[in-house]
């Protein structure tokens, strides 16, 4: 029992452990870049020289990208959640359930490749001119609308499992009073479900904020201040991914860096998820 | 009689004829609401079928675009420099040491945890309940985050393993040990209560019970989150970019603690960020084989589940 | 579909005396059954099932059933649980259709308009037929919202203060809801959350209000309330109730018709009806020796 215990602790000691892993050498990269610096500099260049520590960049960077996913990724997550709950007939959702479960283990390299490689050329090619410029070959708009659609089944499964929970006596009453299909899902259905939905929602902007690969296939690689989704941008953890990648001596401030912005990352993802418990605190319908 | 009556235009028509009222349930609600609806069931079928379309596409588009350098020497050549020579024996290799590893160290450690908190944690005790919290909030970091962790912690820091296979394999399993112990959990929990307590009821003890009942009654569940965890540590790129492993290895690791290893993905994000159109080729031909490998397991995976499941 | 059949004339269980009904502990309820018996005379039919069959699953659950449901009466539907009383009651209003294994033959006439024939919305028809459930189902919304949810989805043009205060005054829900109107509807008392359930159907002005179980969740108090509330509100409405409590049928209703499972040739349990009559008849004088057991208490 005290090993099956010890089992358990295993997955505490790994928050734990990124805490410590974190803070160590965030600290130490604190006393040599004053956080005004950090959070204020316009420019992101921690390995050139000199050096600048404008992490506001490549934040603004993830935010981006994340915008353009989740415009795409909630909306449909919740489009395809309300047919698969509310519409589909069993041998649908018997195909399409498992078709999504494939889609969430697709590998994300992939996604990033075909982003690359099949998006990008697509939407270049097929750019229309009132719009302005076209993105170029790395653009955080294609990467974002990738990302979108690479989060969609995540979304859909995880709203649609709160929709299934909703009572069918809600339903019923509702088609009672002549209520369609459509009001039963969206008047009723929807706002039973709402608080597993924003759950849905927060772990979708967690992954889109988290993703790596795509964005640092399919975005480009520099930081670049904008919200702009034609340019080429570098996000939190594109920068971790490549800076870590090169061969970096413990104790240089380039390794501290990737610390710190995994910190700031780190960070982001606990607050999506005090967001997340508190949301789902306060619209959890208690049904009887 | 009035209050029956239904169908705004009708019955204004069946009025102004001067007839008495009539009564008609027939399809008569308002065409923009048939509109609406209709609408409504194009915008939900468009949402399910854009992730459908993208899986095809996706697929096609690697087939097309890798097709020319689908074969076996795919498979057995080294990487290389030279783009009709590169292949991807070493990162096969890689793969198979990492995740081997990482599902020897992963199985026991998750079976464990899902039992402690299913069969003997008490919700109540403080503790417990912050290991579940623990646990839900871990699902939720990103992957790159772990990469971190194994960096500071296991390449180097305490446990300073190097660059080597089992690194890799000890991040990907603190990475995926939340999905598998909820996985193994529901597993747990799905086993009926009576089969527990005929054991007990038997002279049993809860040990026993576990071991003889529970256990065997949840494995095709806890098989079926072992192998959707496997597959996406299988895929998993940007945690091992960060514990070393490196994309030019022209041999295999000879064992979990060599040094110098690479993966299927690692390999292929590689190629992916080469210019020349030939390695695109190559790591459009390093995703369909990945994919292959990934839709084979999740496949059946997923026929386990539909197969052990129990009819609702 | 002319008006001429909607008017059948219901001459039999008028026909029949209702002296002699007694239902144990009815005193002043006894006058009501007395009263619907007399005025059913010219009584016409709302609702008419013709050889009604209904399958879950090709099983056929009831079999050839032919009942009218008359105009400002409460009908009854009594009998053990399963034999079908709930599914029948859930063709009026073609519920039925939400059950994808379940299927309905023979027709269902409202007005003469057979609510099964191709070109029927039933979307439509529970705008007309409203119903209230077992188990009090109101929205996780607040009281207002609640009564408030049918005609705003029906689009109705109306004062929508004024149907929400009309509907819980008729549902004797006002009083006690009046200075909450705003608060979740969960927040009420079982009774206090059908009485709303009845409410919210009443507020789409609905001709037919289809009732099952609806006190089967409810304590004694609660459900001597909703008792009361009906014999009101068939002043205005036409209403069909599933009970399980022979009581309870005696109590409210006028008809009464019992419903009972037979083994068919194939064995499958299937629910047919043994005796439609008028409810004090129905209980004293039984004409089938199978409903004679059942009121006695012998069986179910």
């Amino acid at each position: 029992m005290a090993s099956l215990f010890a089992c358990a602790l295993v997955s505490l000691l790994v928050t734990v452990g990124i805490v410590l892993a974190l803070a160590g050498p965030t600290i130490e990269f604190f006393r040599e870049v004053s956080p005004l610096d950090f959070f204020s500099a316009q420019e992101w260049a921690p390995t050139f020289s000199p050096a600048s520590f404008g992490v506001l960049s490549i934040v603004v960077g993830t935010l981006n990208v994340t915008f353009w996913a989740i415009l795409i990724a909630l909306p449909m997550g919740l489009c395809a959640a309300i047919y698969l709950s509310e519409y589909a007939s069993r041998r649908t959702r018997k195909v399409v359930k498992p078709v999504l479960e494939v889609l969430e283990g697709i590998p994300t390299v992939a996604y990033g490749f075909f982003a690359l490689t099949f998006i990008t050329p697509l939407i270049r090619d097929n750019w229309p001119g009132f719009l302005g410029d076209a993105p170029g070959i790395f653009s955080a708009g294609a990467a974002g609308l990738v990302l979108g659609i690479m989060i969609i089944p995540t979304v859909a499964s995880i709203s649609e499992d709160a929709m299934t929970a909703v009572p069918s006596g809600l339903r019923e009453g509702a088609y009672a009073l002549g209520a369609t299909r459509r009001v039963v899902a969206t008047r009723v259905v929807v706002p039973a479900a709402l608080s597993g939905i924003i759950a849905s929602f927060v772990l979708g902007i967690s992954r889109a904020i988290g993703e790596t690969m795509v964005v640092l296939i399919a975005a480009g690689n520099t930081p670049n201040l904008t919200f702009s989704p034609v340019q080429s941008i570098q996000t939190m953890t594109a920068f971790i991914a490549t800076t870590a990648t090169g061969d970096i001596g413990v104790g240089t401030i380039t390794y501290k860096t990737i610390f710190a912005v995994g910190a700031l990352l780190f960070v982001f993802t606990l607050g999506m998820n005090l967001i997340s418990s508190w949301l789902v605190r306060r619209f959890r319908e208690v049904y009887e | 009689m009035d209050r029956w009556r239904i169908r705004g235009g009708a019955r204004q028509a069946v009025e102004a004829a001067g007839a008495e009222t009539t009564l008609t349930v027939q399809g008569s609600r308002s065409r923009s609401e048939g509109w609406k609806s209709l609408a409504f069931i194009a915008l939900l079928l468009f949402s399910v079928l854009i992730g459908l379309a993208l899986l095809v596409t996706l697929i096609i588009d690697a087939l097309v675009e890798g097709s020319s350098r689908l074969n076996l020497d795919l498979l057995t050549n080294f990487p290389s420099g030279v783009p009709e020579r590169a292949g991807l024996q070493s990162a096969i290799f890689g793969t198979l040491w990492v995740i081997g590893g990482m599902i020897v160290t992963m199985l026991p450690v998750g079976t464990g945890a899902a039992i402690y908190l299913e069969e003997f944690a008490n919700p109540d005790r403080w503790y417990n309940r912050l290991l579940e919290v623990n646990i839900q909030n871990l699902a939720a970091v990103p992957s790159i985050v772990f990469g971190i962790l194994g960096l500071g912690l296991i390449v180097r820091g305490p446990l300073s393993l190097g660059s080597v296979a089992y690194a890799g394999s000890l991040t990907l399993t603190l990475m995926v040990l939340p999905t598998v112990i909820l996985a193994s959990r529901e597993a747990i929990r799905s086993v009926p209560p009576s089969l527990r307590q005929g054991s007990m009821a038997l002279g049993a003890t809860r040990w026993q019970t576990i071991w003889h009942h529970v256990l065997p009654n949840a494995i095709p569940g806890i098989a079926t989150g072992t192998i959707l965890a496997v597959s996406r540590a299988i895929g998993e790129t940007a945690p091992l970019l960060l514990v070393g492993a490196t994309v030019f290895v022209t041999f295999n690791p000879d064992g979990p603690l060599s040094e110098g290893y690479t993966t299927l993905p690692v390999q292929i994000f590689n190629w992916v960020q080469r210019p020349q159109d030939e390695f695109r080729v190559l790591a459009a031909a390093g995703i369909i084989v990945l994919l292959v490998v990934l839709l084979a397991m999740n496949s059946f995976a997923i026929w386990l589940r539909n197969r052990y499941q129990r009819p609702m | 579909m002319s008006d001429g059949s909607m008017e059948v004339p219901v001459s039999e269980p008028a026909a029949r005396p209702s002296a002699g009904v007694q239902p144990a502990g009815a005193g002043p309820r006894q006058e009501a059954t007395g009263r619907a018996a007399g005025a059913a005379r010219d009584t016409d039919v709302v609702m008419r099932t013709e050889d009604v069959t209904v399958t879950y699953d090709g099983i056929p659950a009831l079999r050839d059933i032919t009942i009218d449901i008359h105009r400002n009466r409460i009908t009854a539907f009594i009998g053990a649980s399963g034999c079908g009383k709930s599914t029948l009651l859930r063709c009026f209003n073609r519920m039925n259709d939400l059950i994808p294994t379940a299927e309905v033959r023979g027709s269902v006439l409202y007005h003469g308009e057979d609510l099964y024939q191709p070109g029927v919305d039933p979307v439509e028809v529970r705008r007309h037929i409203g119903m209230v459930f077992q188990k009090p189902n109101p929205f996780p919304k607040s009281i207002y919202d609640n009564v408030a949810f049918g005609p705003k989805v029906l689009h109705m043009k109306v004062d929508m203060d004024e149907v929400v205060e009309r509907s819980l005054r008729q549902a004797a829900l006002w009083d006690e809801a009046k200075d909450r109107l705003k608060d979740n509807a969960l927040g009420l008392s079982g009774g206090q959350q059908q009485r709303l359930c009845i409410a919210r159907a009443l507020a789409t002005s609905p001709d037919v209000l289809l009732m099952d179980e609806p006190c089967s969740a409810l304590d004694p108090i609660a459900t001597g309330r909703i008792e009361d509330l009906m014999v009101a509100l068939r002043e205005q409405y036409t209403i069909v109730i599933v009970t399980h409590n022979m009581q309870q049928a005696t109590r409210v209703s006028d008809m009464t018709a019992f419903i009972t499972v037979e083994l068919d040739e194939h064995d499958n349990r299937t629910g047919t009806i043994i005796e439609y009559e008028e409810t004090g008849r129905l209980f004293s004088q039984p004409a089938d020796p199978r409903t004679e057991e059942y009121v006695t208490g012998r069986i179910g």
